[in-house]
């Protein structure tokens, strides 16, 4: 794998910002992509994406399958540099620092940027030992400071009341919904700035998928939340910005709400009224 | 091969523009009942209304359908839109329902000397509907905002039929039945064109996505949601 900092090859393109109806217009952004390009071996995956995302906001990634929106997604917290064969070019930089630069320490990065993914993926350990591991790793030893941390996540990630007589039961055991809350759980112990997060309702029930949609818009007062989904109506109801992206670009971002009632690209209509994608 | 969904969007259309052109007979028979003086034409206006208030539920039934298909961007405005439009539709029949009765009461006495220009206010009203309607299905949002500064001309009417007809009662209070039934129906056709107004206003919400209601931009006044009591 190779990792080219910040070559700008492709002519640079403006960012698209977000306006400034929800966000007040002097704030910085916490997140800056710009003129990012990223290759699969041959394939171009991202084609010059320049998008600011602000804190404490929920931001959906939507389009058709292939457009690269959870690659994007990726590129937030360095989970590319895994794949073997991915070219990185252009600026991600959080809070004002460039994630790519060669200072940067991926543990630590991972850290501020957390992610849930679309399978809940717990540790086949107990609900305790799935939270307290992080902690662990972050050079938190106390015991009564991790008990501390694991009860305020578990409450965070509206699941203490169903597994606070449990905890030191297999977390494999619980439902797809609860597991899928303990991996938030785990994300939000270790205190992140951006919780990101690909489909992670996408494999549950109407009832699981309800509570963590209520969780999203609880933790947006903590956190800033960069979703992926297909799903537009959960785009609709959980998220205060909306960016569409189709074979590699971003198309359109905007407020969901003029997202989902007028965009202004015909692509944009055509992909939310179902007409192509 | 378009889709289901495209199909049903077109049905609701096809189902508004039944309405529509039900609304826009029947206040041109009530005006025509009440010119002639056609108590025949003014009950069939009456149990015309039937007919409208059927399809102004089957309208809604649609459109909740389609709601619960969860549709966005364009199609979600048009299905709110159509639902709007619909009850607006219903007002207009039961404002033609009004100036019926009114025509059959009107024909029971002699006709008033100095009739006040009925006629041509219907006539404004009548093709601010009918053009509200035509925008509505070119998706015309320009012919849509021309037709909303003629609220106000048929507003003036109203007015001026109004003090019209006061001065007749305070002249002749053998009049005074006839002109607060006139007084009524000037008042249902100054409610055909905020209705009219208001149909206009979802066409332009529908290919603007810019909301005018109360803009006050010329926009007009909105039809009182309130049921007309004549």
């Amino acid at each position: 794998m190779r990792i080219d900092i910040p070559i700008r090859t492709s002519a640079p393109k403006p960012d698209l910002v977000p306006p400034a109806s929800l966000n007040a217009p002097s704030a910085s952004p916490l997140i800056e992509v710009s003129n990012l390009d990223l290759h699969y071996g041959t394939t171009r995956a991202l084609k010059n994406i320049g998008i600011q995302m602000h804190g404490h906001v929920v931001t959906a990634f939507i389009g058709p399958s292939g457009c690269g929106k959870s690659t994007l997604l990726r590129c937030l917290n360095r989970m590319n540099d895994l794949i073997d064969g991915v070219r990185i070019r252009g600026s991600v930089k959080i809070a004002g620092h460039d994630i790519y630069g060669k200072d940067i320490d991926v543990i630590e990065l991972r850290k501020r940027v957390g992610m849930v993914f679309q399978k809940s993926n717990p540790f086949p350990k107990s609900i305790y030992e799935n939270i307290a591991y992080g902690l662990r790793l972050h050079g938190i030893r106390k015991k009564s400071e991790i008990d501390a941390i694991i009860e305020r996540s578990l409450r965070a990630a509206a699941l203490w009341d169903e597994v606070k007589d449990r905890l030191h039961r297999s977390a494999m055991g619980l439902s797809g919904g609860q597991q899928q809350r303990v991996c938030i759980a785990r994300a939000i112990a270790i205190e992140p700035e951006v919780i990101l997060m690909d489909e992670p309702a996408s494999a549950l029930d109407p009832i699981a998928t309800a509570r963590i949609e209520e969780l999203i818009l609880d933790l947006r007062k903590q956190f800033t939340i960069v979703i992926v989904t297909h799903n537009m109506q959960q785009a609709a109801r959980i998220s205060d910005y909306t960016a569409f992206f189709y074979l590699g670009e971003l198309i359109e971002y905007d407020t969901t709400r003029k997202m989902f009632t007028n965009p202004s690209k015909k692509q944009t209509e055509d992909y939310v009224t179902g007409r192509f994608g | 091969m378009a889709l289901h969904f495209e199909q049903e969007l077109e049905a609701l259309k096809t189902a508004l523009l039944t309405m529509a052109s039900h609304a826009e007979v029947v206040v041109s028979r009530a005006i025509q009942a009440l010119v002639n003086r056609d108590d025949d034409l003014a009950r069939q206006v009456q149990e015309e209304d039937s007919a409208i208030d059927r399809l102004e539920v089957e309208v809604d039934e649609q459109a909740i359908q389609l709601l619960a298909k969860a549709p966005l961007a364009t199609d979600l405005r048009f299905i709110a839109v159509s639902m709007k439009i619909s009850h607006d539709l219903e007002r207009v029949g039961d404002e033609a329902t009004t100036i019926s009765r009114r025509s059959i009461e009107l024909s029971k006495e002699p006709p008033l000397k100095d009739y006040v220009d009925i006629p041509h206010m219907a006539a404004i009203a009548i093709s601010m509907l009918k053009d509200a309607l035509d925008a509505f299905v070119a998706r015309d949002s320009a012919k849509a905002r021309a037709i909303i500064p003629l609220d106000k001309e048929v507003d003036r009417l109203n007015k001026q039929f109004h003090n019209a007809l006061i001065s007749f009662m305070i002249k002749d209070s053998e009049t005074i039945s006839r002109c607060l039934n006139l007084m009524v129906v000037s008042k249902s056709l100054e409610r055909v064109a905020d209705h009219a107004t208001n149909v206009a206003e979802e066409v332009v919400y529908l290919c603007e996505a810019q909301d005018i209601r109360h803009s006050g931009g010329g926009a007009g006044a909105s039809a009182s949601t309130s049921r007309p009591t004549g």
